[in-house]
């Protein structure tokens, strides 16, 4: 690097770039959270029952397997949407869906991907189908782009 | 090795190599799970042996992380550590809690784990990457804590080096947002976007501080060249990565919730995000070309070159590839992320963890001048190896998400194969990705297998470098 620029050049620019990086960034995150997040997350859906869900889906590590919006593991299908794909958008359909695919498992298909029997009550699958139903309806950018997640 | 407290970085050392060859055994067991579905089921499901992968990663990374610290902060300050005793006991309450934290993965169902743990009084467990039970994070944060107060003191003693200030404070950033680890509201949403506090911005923030000083401080050492130059790179590295990288967290923002403009700012500043690990690469082979002196270990000078080209590669280049919204629209959470996030670790943090213990150990081991010419030669052969193995693991997996997001992600509902059915038409790629893992156990071996050659490398070697011969 030239000799006219010094050291102590280098060294501001790290700490302003940073400090005005850092300070944009906390107002960008407090527009989100304040003004922009309660329109997209339809929080007002948010009840105990989704948030114990939440609890079912995190106790269980289901994350160390599927994703959830795109985060996650990549070993089984997407399942932000699986209430969409699996339950056709009605809340019951869904919920006989979720009971139905959580006693059958594993299917012990030789070869195939095994998911493990989590031996949840049926309050719990209710729970979690509650959260999945409204992890679905987040406005995330119409993000994916088709039912197959 | 100037001071005698620098010898705590070793335990360090050894055991983050150990916690390496873990993180590899299960890397495989996994890559066999994607394609054997059943493989080691019940026993070991996939979930928790990628617990098991990415905790150990994270946890050997972190030890790497204090190992340099400890050998390169008494140095920089010239001065012994504040209290080696302290470096010591933290050293075995770090590795018992870790040990015993993973083992609880292995043979507690993860349910029950959570149960044990008391999870319910702070629910912190089963996020990616934040697995660990709530007592495990609160003590990761009391080692932390205790290692930065050791040695800030120590620093705070001695004479005040950029290498030093910068590592510290990568080191204190990485303490702060593991805060946010703490954090996990009820709203999914909310908890997504503070999650990627502590994740984006420890791999794209502050871990680039603490990568960036290791890498001067190897330079310094190996290529002679005059501190002043390379102190005034670091700065201009380290202030293009939080200048892109902070911002750049808006690229995990497109897909969880919040607002639009997130799908501009996000695309922009991450399409930036490549420029400091291209700096890096210029700053490496520049210092290297200017250097006043052959320093005899030139294994370390491999890893120094390669963690700069594969970090560009894997983090710049493999990250550029699916951060633009429109793209990863279409790519998001596919094999091309499992592409990028592979090659981005092995290549920014593994490798600078490696080049410092390829500088340091040689010297803690009374070496130094570096380890025998032979000891050398099968390090490289484990550099080679690792590194083309891990090519090659990104370029199936990148194979295997580009065809994924052709058959799964690019046609409209009715016409798209299921996540499944797409599975099963891409096994090939999973089948050579297994194939190149298993070599880079192989290049593991031969890398370790390095540290039993006797001998070291003598002073002689040294000839002089091109630049004091001018002169």
């Amino acid at each position: 690097m030239a000799e006219r620029f010094t050291k102590s050049m280098a060294r501001n620019i790290y700490l302003g770039g940073s400090a005005f990086f850092i300070l944009l960034f906390l107002a960008l995150t407090l527009d989100t959270q304040v003004r922009a997040m309660p329109e997209r997350d339809n929080r007002d859906q948010l009840t105990d029952q989704v948030v114990r869900g939440k609890h079912v889906w995190e106790n269980n590590n289901c994350v160390g397997c599927h994703s959830l919006m795109g985060e996650g593991a990549y070993f089984a299908p997407e399942l932000a949407n699986v209430f969409d794909r699996r339950g056709g958008g009605n809340s019951e359909v869904f919920k006989a869906y979720m009971n139905a695919w959580m006693t059958a498992m594993p299917t012990n298909v030789p070869g195939r991907r095994q998911m493990p029997q989590f031996n949840l009550t049926e309050q719990e699958i209710e729970d979690l189908s509650a959260f999945l139903e409204w992890t679905s309806k987040i406005d995330d950018n119409d993000w994916p782009p088709n039912i197959e997640g | 090795m100037k001071y005698e407290s620098q010898r705590v970085a070793m335990p360090y050392f050894i055991f983050a190599l150990v916690l390496f060859v873990g993180q590899i055994v299960f890397g495989l067991v996994l890559g066999l799970q994607y394609v054997v579905g059943d493989f080691l089921f019940p026993e070991i499901p996939f979930n928790v042996a990628r617990m098991v992968h990415t905790n150990l990663l994270i946890v050997w990374l972190l030890f790497g992380f204090m190992g340099a610290t400890y050998y390169m902060v008494p140095e920089e300050a010239q001065t012994e550590l504040h209290s080696p005793l302290l470096a010591w006991i933290l050293f075995w309450v770090f590795a018992v809690a870790g040990t015993l934290t993973i083992l609880g993965y292995l043979f507690v169902d993860y349910a029950t784990l959570a149960d044990v743990t008391m999870n319910k009084l702070l629910p912190t467990m089963g996020r990616e990457f934040l697995e660990q039970p709530t007592i495990t994070k609160i003590g990761i944060a009391l080692v932390v804590v205790g290692f930065l107060y050791n040695i800030m003191m120590t620093a705070l003693k001695g004479r005040k080096t950029v290498v030093n200030i910068v590592l510290i404070t990568g080191l204190i950033g990485l303490a702060v947002l593991w805060m946010f680890a703490f954090y996990n509201p009820g709203n999914l949403t909310t908890d997504k976007y503070f999650w990627w506090f502590v994740v984006h911005l420890w791999v794209e923030g502050v871990w680039e501080l603490i990568m960036g000083a290791i890498l001067a401080y190897v330079l310094i050492k190996l290529t002679g060249v005059d501190r002043e130059v390379i102190e005034k790179w670091l700065y201009v590295i380290i202030a293009m990565a939080l200048i892109t990288g902070i911002i750049g967290t808006g690229h995990h923002f497109f897909w969880i919730g919040p607002p639009e403009y997130w799908l501009w700012l996000g695309s922009v500043f991450s399409a930036l995000e490549p420029l400091p690990f291209f700096m890096m690469v210029i700053f490496a082979f520049n210092m290297i070309n200017r250097r006043r002196r052959n320093h005899p270990n030139k294994a370390a000078l491999l890893w120094a070159m390669g963690t700069a080209v594969m970090a560009f590669l894997g983090a710049g280049v493999w990250g550029f590839l699916h951060t633009l919204a429109p793209v990863n629209y279409y790519t998001h959470g596919s094999q091309i992320t499992a592409a990028h996030g592979h090659m981005a670790f092995y290549g920014a943090y593994v490798m600078i963890v490696l080049t410092i213990i390829s500088y340091a150990v040689p010297i803690l081991r009374g070496r130094p001048y570096g380890n025998s010419n032979t000891a050398q030669i099968v390090e490289m052969w484990g550099f080679w190896l690792m590194t083309v193995s891990m090519v090659f693991i990104t370029l199936f997996l990148t194979a295997a998400g580009v065809l994924q997001v052709w058959l799964q992600r690019i046609p409209d509902s009715g016409d798209a194969l299921s996540f499944m059915a797409t599975q099963d038409n891409i096994a090939l790629f999973y089948w050579m990705r297994f194939v190149a893992g298993a070599f880079f156990m192989a290049g593991l071996v031969v890398y370790l297998g390095s540290f039993f050659i006797k001998g070291q490398a003598s002073p002689a070697e040294e000839v002089r470098g091109p630049a004091t011969q001018e002169a």
